[in-house]
């Protein structure tokens, strides 16, 4: 693991046990983070990316894999030693109606953090609280407010002022901006950029909207079926996808342009049952360019250069290859 | 009789829809005109807030108390060529009008759908009630609005409940249920918002060939403007339950002629726009404040406190004014634009 790397995740897998089976939701998912970076977790429901954002920070324990985070693996810590490391890693929740308790002030609940990670008393913690709703954009006086009070945006910003009231070094953002307006999700954005920048925050973030992603992280992870398809740079990945799926997801998004001319690939069907998934490759059901040999080959992910990685069998071959080009 | 041009099948005409809280009134919709023609699609645009939803179920006549149309003519022309008022119709009458003329799908399929009764149930119940068919028949037409949706292996999807179905495949449920006697108009209100965009993609396409094949008008209410690019031939962005500006889709995206459309636009990530030539991010640029609430607009122009825009003019409430060919606006300035 290079110095930069902050959190290195590897071979992470999740299993859950149901009445009607074991569902893996994470399959041996395998990324880095680097320091400072925002890396972005992408895919469809069911695609394990909420569960494996929630086991990085053994918010969900996995069943198997490392977590590496600034050279201690998370895994093998007691729960007492992992409580010390909780300060240094957050999260911050999609729905901002159900992550603040609605019956304490937002002084409460920022104070609670505080009172946690670096205990200050009298003007000292009031300062800290009004400096941290100051920096997410909301004014001093909101400290005496409640939940009910706020819109969508101002609680999401609540959200993220208590993730950071403890200093974090890694912040697992999970569909920070999905539940808002596209008018606020721009002002969100702005601010997790602000942060990232002046406090130099690593961050994971969890979403579907892959223009959001495109813009945000600097890196992108594909999931499918509790799988990595296709890693690497978000320039890379979006100037030229490999992994069929990575292409039919990109070729699916709606742009705001209809003159725009975009090759649109419809993938038949829905994503199959996480109970009972495909044999071999896990897209293979679904894939334009599946072949014989996907039926009994798990595709390991290999690097294609410029630090990008897919897991297809196909993935040098030129079909697939031209038809990330014409996205 | 009331007069309707032939190519249109709707035509809106300064509705509004008031809810009444004690001595406050929220006026959700008020005064939104706009015309729907025969088989084509209207985009109606808007964030949280801007009464697009309740303008569509005033159209379906589904409000809820203390929700009531106050003003204004939905005007429809029915399959036989009549040409009825919604917004004064008897709720008798009405109920002949709602599922076999026009018909309405959601966001959420699982609250439209019951979770006691097979999907199959609920279609042939669907169709026996506006049409004398046997169980038999109703079943063989039901199977066939499955096929038409793109469901695999209707036979046995009839008898599932909507439980052991996908979110994807709920939502096709439900156009089969919404399409099963041939409505004249579809009213779909954010019908992919619940859904992947693999999954979108497919619905928008099922949406796009289902019209074109049987001809029928769509309303389309969406917060995204992606979505609007796709499916829409005209569209109308709402803000604060008025229309702020109407056009032909490929003339709105080409020249937005007001602030904030415009803004709307501006908000989506863009890596094209929104990165230097180094691939380091630009900030976006976000449209400042919030939606205020319909109980609490600003006088004037209801998106001046948030306009780049503004100028003294805009403490007078605009007029929807002439901007381009069918393109209207409603925005002192939208020649500046």
């Amino acid at each position: 693991m290079s110095s930069e790397t902050l959190l290195s995740v590897q071979g992470l897998t999740k299993q859950f046990q149901t009445r009607s089976g074991t569902v893996k939701a994470v399959d041996g998912v395998s990324f880095d983070v680097k320091r400072g970076t925002i890396v972005g977790l992408v895919g469809e429901s069911g695609s394990g990316k909420t569960t494996a954002g929630r086991c990085t920070l053994r918010l969900v324990e996995p069943n198997d894999g490392k977590i590496v985070f600034d050279g201690v693996d998370l895994r093998m810590l007691s729960e007492r030693e992992m409580r010390t490391y909780r300060s240094r890693l957050q999260i911050i929740f999609q729905d901002p109606y159900s992550s603040l308790n609605p019956r304490l002030r937002i002084d409460q609940i920022i104070g609670e953090a505080i009172d946690i990670h670096r205990p200050v008393r009298g003007s000292a913690r009031q300062d800290r609280i009004a400096e941290l709703l100051q920096r997410v954009g909301l004014s001093p006086d909101a400290a005496r407010r409640y939940p009910h009070e706020f819109s969508g945006g101002q609680r999401q910003r609540i959200g993220i002022a208590r993730a950071l009231a403890v200093e974090p070094d890694f912040i697992v953002a999970d569909e920070p901006v999905s539940a808002l307006d596209v008018s606020v999700q721009a002002q969100v954005l702005n601010l997790i950029q602000d942060l990232q920048q002046d406090f130099g925050l690593t961050m994971l973030f969890i979403a579907h909207d892959l223009s959001v992603v495109e813009y945000i992280c600097d890196e992108v992870v594909v999931m499918y079926l509790g799988r990595v398809m296709e890693r690497g740079p978000s320039r890379e990945i979006y100037a030229m996808p490999r992994h069929p799926y990575t292409q039919a997801l990109l070729s699916a998004a709606p742009l705001p342009d209809p003159k725009a001319s975009r090759q649109r690939i419809v993938l038949k069907g829905d994503i199959p049952s996480p109970l009972n998934p495909p044999s071999g490759c896990v897209f293979r059901t679904r894939c334009r360019f599946a072949v014989g040999a996907c039926t009994e080959i798990v595709p390991p992910l290999k690097d294609v250069g410029k630090n990008h990685s897919v897991a297809c069998i196909r993935h040098g071959d030129s079909e697939v290859i031209s038809q990330g080009l014409t996205l | 009789m009331t007069e309707l041009p032939d190519h249109i099948v709707l035509k809106v005409s300064d509705l509004r829809t008031h809810f009444e809280l004690g001595s406050r009134v929220a006026k959700s919709v008020d005064g939104v005109s706009f015309d729907v023609r025969r088989g084509e699609t209207v985009a109606v645009v808007g964030e949280s807030g801007s009464g697009k939803s309740v303008a569509s179920l005033s159209i379906m006549r589904l409000l809820s108390s203390p929700g009531r149309i106050v003003g204004g003519s939905i005007l429809y022309r029915t399959s036989q060529g009549q040409v009825i008022d919604i917004a004064t119709l008897p709720e008798r009458k009405m109920r002949a009008i709602r599922g076999r003329e026009i018909a309405m799908i959601f966001q959420e399929p699982m609250t439209s759908l019951n979770p006691l009764y097979t999907v199959g149930d609920q279609i042939v119940e669907m169709i026996r009630l506006h049409e004398p068919l046997s169980m038999a028949e109703a079943r063989q037409r039901a199977m066939k609005m499955l096929e038409l949706v793109e469901i695999p292996a209707a036979d046995r999807r009839l008898d599932e409940y909507p439980h052991q179905m996908s979110g994807g495949m709920r939502q096709r449920v439900m156009i089969a249920l919404a399409l099963s006697c041939n409505p004249n108009l579809l009213i779909a209100d954010e019908p992919t918002t619940a859904l992947d965009v693999t999954i979108q993609a497919q619905i928008l396409d099922l949406l796009r060939r289902l019209q074109r094949e049987i001809g029928m008008s769509i309303l389309f209410i969406t917060h995204n403007l992606g979505v609007v690019a796709e499916i829409a031939h005209d569209v109308v962005v709402m803000y604060t339950g008025r229309v702020v500006e109407k056009s032909p889709v490929a003339s709105l995206f080409e020249h937005q002629k007001h602030p904030y459309t415009r803004g709307l636009l501006a908000c989506i990530p863009n890596a094209l726009r929104d990165r230097d030539e180094t691939g380091g991010r630009l900030r976006l640029n976000p449209i400042p404040g919030n939606v205020p609430p319909v109980t609490a607009l600003p006088p004037g122009c209801s998106f001046a406190p948030r306009c780049s825009y503004r100028i003294p003019l805009c403490d007078e409430a605009p007029p929807l004014m002439t901007a381009g060919p069918s393109h209207l606006s409603r925005c002192w300035r939208h020649e500046a634009l």
